[in-house]
């Protein structure tokens, strides 16, 4: 992890200061794009009616697809994405970043209300919430690993995201601050996905025993 | 006067994320006795703590001059719609599921910390970095 974050750290010190003030974001830039709000909102209206209506293959197509966009995305953004972002030019990561981090302000949050809510419901059906479940040491881990994710990105990741995308759209955005952010992001990303490993091997667990 | 980088700022930021660890321990400690009556104890004391640091770091918060006031709002109103709709949805899912009485009464509040947590570390995160006094963006679109 902490590779990750002197790759940013060389890569801030290398820019030179002209690429990083001729650096600028689109005009207009959406903090959060409002054309996916409602494809949100159907997502979570999806979510409320299939558990209020119980019904099973719709609570474990939740959890599923989910659970498996989230920790692909996870992953895919701690272990393949952030060292290459890390080794991009600022006027690149700023380019990139304008148009990634405002899409991941909504699928995000998305993605893991209908995980959890979905697991959730989906653990209640099966038994697998009874302690006297043979394997509910396991559950208790996934709640704990989940937690742990949740603090780096609720406490960390997400602000640092949008404090970036607040001060791409200031007239003359400051690139030490962006610089910090992103070190930030980078570093948290890491972090999340290397949980993610121990969630696929939770899961995977409790799906085979 | 420093700038934005170089200002030192109460530790906000830091209390709501030990605020919001906490609320997520005593979650995953009810979560792990649900469906049965768990003792209360240790999520009541989670919540407790949770709720000290959150209004510490809100009187810590209302403390601070000059502060880009405009933008925490306009983050922090954005943030907690978006939150008390994700804690309403966890929260219908225990009253769904039959959560009664305390049980239930520490669960909602435990998520009602959560919900206010999160948008006020957010919006402080943003808002930490704008100029003071003129620092109201345009609405985020």
């Amino acid at each position: 992890m902490t590779d990750l974050s002197d790759h940013v750290v060389t890569v801030s010190r290398e820019a030179p200061p002209s690429e990083a003030a001729n650096a600028q974001p689109p005009h207009g830039l959406e903090i959060v794009p409002l054309r996916g709000l409602p494809i949100v909102g159907l997502v979570l209206v999806g979510l409320v009616v299939t558990i209020a209506t119980n019904e099973l293959w719709a609570i474990d197509f939740f959890h599923i697809v989910g659970g498996g966009i989230w920790t692909a995305l996870d992953l895919f953004l701690g272990f393949v994405i952030g060292p290459i972002l890390g080794r991009l030019s600022i006027p690149a990561r700023i380019e990139f970043t304008t148009r990634f981090m405002p899409k991941m302000v909504l699928i995000m949050p998305t993605l893991v209300i209908c995980t959890l809510a979905g697991g959730w419901q989906l653990a209640r059906h099966l038994g697998d919430l009874n302690a006297s479940y043979s394997h509910h040491g396991w559950v208790v881990a996934s709640f704990i690993v989940v937690a742990v994710m949740a603090v780096v990105a609720l406490g960390v990741l997400e602000p640092a995201n949008i404090a970036v995308l607040f001060e791409l759209r200031k007239p003359e955005p400051k690139p030490e601050i962006i610089g910090r952010l992103m070190r930030r992001f980078i570093f948290t990303a890491g972090i999340t996905g290397a949980m993610q490993v121990a969630t696929l091997v939770i899961m995977t667990r409790l799906a085979t025993t | 006067m420093p700038t934005t980088l170089e200002r030192r700022l109460p530790p906000i930021a830091e209390l709501a994320v030990v605020s919001v660890a906490l609320m997520l321990s005593g979650g995953v400690y009810m979560a792990a006795h649900l469906p049965r009556h768990p003792p209360l104890a240790p999520a009541v004391g989670l919540l407790a703590g949770g709720g000290v640091l959150t209004v510490v770091a809100v009187v810590l918060l209302a403390r601070i001059r000059p502060f880009a006031w405009a933008t925490f709002f306009l983050v922090a109103r954005w943030a907690l719609l978006a939150y008390v709709v994700i804690a309403g949805i966890l929260g219908f899912v225990f009253i769904y599921d039959h959560t009664r009485g305390a049980t239930l009464a520490v669960l909602v509040l435990t998520l009602v910390v959560f919900a206010l947590d999160v948008p006020m570390i957010m919006a402080f995160t943003v808002a930490r970095y704008q100029d003071t006094g003129t620092s109201a963006p345009t609405a985020p679109r």
